[in-house]
């Protein structure tokens, strides 16, 4: 798993750590089950406080992305990823549907509404 | 997390400065850095808590138990490394083990041969004869070879050069990996808690100015650097320390949402602990 942080980033540091362990988990690069360093371990890799990467496992406790048992670890949990993804999807499906209801009021034929996702797409691409 | 070690209105007056009811508590399980600038009461706040010196007033508990009743036992889970030699020169390392090893019930003899095997000591080598670097490698063989739960030091680092900064730092990350561990260490060499510390505790003048999770002081403040011409009334106020040249300005805020409206071309840069702490005990003018 890759977690890079970045000091530009305005992102607090347990956000940016959580969404890099949430996207190597939805890309299947951790697996069910799998386990994740200690806090401890965690924390001293990547020089942050044990008290971030602590929230980091509590939100995604919370949010069902992983298991902890006590004296045990913590690890990837076994479902819900699909249930997650396919939330996810919806609500692009729904930003997606307010775009185009804009779209269509302000005469913006679909043709350059392509153009401009592809181009915010390539943008995106290169900044990250 | 609970607490491992609280202060309560920790006094002590001297001539030209004073330590006023300074109260904060140390969390179980974390590394506690504590910085300010040389005179800030690091070092008396530390003696008082180990009961090298005697404060006018103020309550110590560990662990729950209280100071001035369970002294000894509290003394036993505590390891401690000091600034100022508090060894006596003329002695060996095996001689000087041997005056230090049974104020502690729990001494351990083979946990400090360990150490010293790692460290590279002579137990043979007189201490005047030690570096500053080996003086305190024994300083830390002789504090953590009685299982104690807290570490205490006092400005470990100084005179120390970087390479002996980093080791100290690993064995320290290391001593944590053991559950319910905890350190408490004064230093004015921040940097070496850019990596290291979990919380962070600033004092300043003999008050605490911040105490606060080091990650959510680092996210919560910013360094903002941009054109001078952004710089009015409305947005000086929101810096904590300004500094403005012919090319642009430079300063830190803990208010980033206002500004990043009021200049939202500006660069924002995480600081580090030294441009905070520097910010907060007035070194307003101080370049970098």
């Amino acid at each position: 798993m890759r977690i890079i942080l970045k000091n530009s980033s305005d992102l607090p540091l347990y956000q940016q750590i959580k969404e890099q362990i949430k996207t190597a988990i939805l890309n299947g690069e951790l697996k069910a089950g799998q386990q994740l360093p200690s806090i401890r371990a965690l924390a001293n890799d990547l020089h942050v406080s044990v008290l971030t990467t602590k929230r980091v496992y509590t939100d995604l406790e919370a949010e069902g992305f992983i298991l902890s048992r006590v004296g045990k670890g913590s690890f990837v949990a076994p479902e819900n990823l699909e249930l997650y993804l396919e939330s996810k999807r919806r609500m692009v499906e729904k930003q997606l549907t307010e775009v185009c209801r804009l779209a269509r009021q302000l005469g913006i034929k679909p043709e350059e509404l392509h153009t401009m996702l592809d181009l915010l797409m390539e943008e995106e691409n290169d900044e990250s | 997390m609970t607490s491992i070690l609280e202060v309560n209105n920790l006094t002590k007056t001297y001539d030209q400065f004073s330590l006023d009811r300074l109260s904060f508590s140390l969390q179980k399980g974390c590394i506690t850095g504590f910085i300010g600038v040389n005179g800030a009461g690091k070092t008396t706040t530390i003696k008082s808590i180990l009961g090298l010196i005697n404060p006018e007033a103020g309550s110590i508990r560990f662990d729950g138990m209280e100071m001035n009743r369970q002294e000894k036992q509290i003394k036993n889970r505590i390891g401690f490394v000091l600034d100022e030699g508090y060894f006596y020169g003329m002695l060996t390392v095996k001689e000087m083990k041997n005056v230090i090893a049974p104020a502690y019930s729990s001494w351990d003899e083979q946990t400090f041969s360990n150490w010293i095997g790692r460290f590279g000591l002579n137990p043979n080598q007189k201490i005047a004869s030690l570096s500053t670097g080996m003086r305190m490698k024994f300083a830390v063989a002789l504090a953590l070879s009685h299982h104690a739960d807290l570490l205490i030091m006092d400005e470990p680092t100084s005179g120390l050069d970087p390479m002996m900064r980093s080791e100290l730092m690993a064995i320290l990350l290391d001593f944590m990996k053991e559950e319910g561990k905890s350190v408490f260490f004064s230093t004015h060499i921040t940097s070496d808690l850019d990596k290291v510390a979990d919380m962070l505790i600033l004092i300043d003048g003999g008050k605490i100015l911040l105490n606060e999770e080091k990650d959510t002081l680092l996210d919560n403040h910013a360094r903002i650097k941009g054109d001078s011409r952004w710089i009015n009334e409305r947005t000086r106020p929101l810096f904590l320390t300004l500094r403005e040249t012919p090319y642009g300005f430079e300063g830190l805020t803990h208010q980033k949402e206002a500004l990043r409206q009021e200049m939202p071309d500006a660069v924002f840069e995480r600081p580090t602990i030294e441009d905070i702490m520097l910010a907060y005990v007035g070194g307003a003018e101080i370049a970098h």
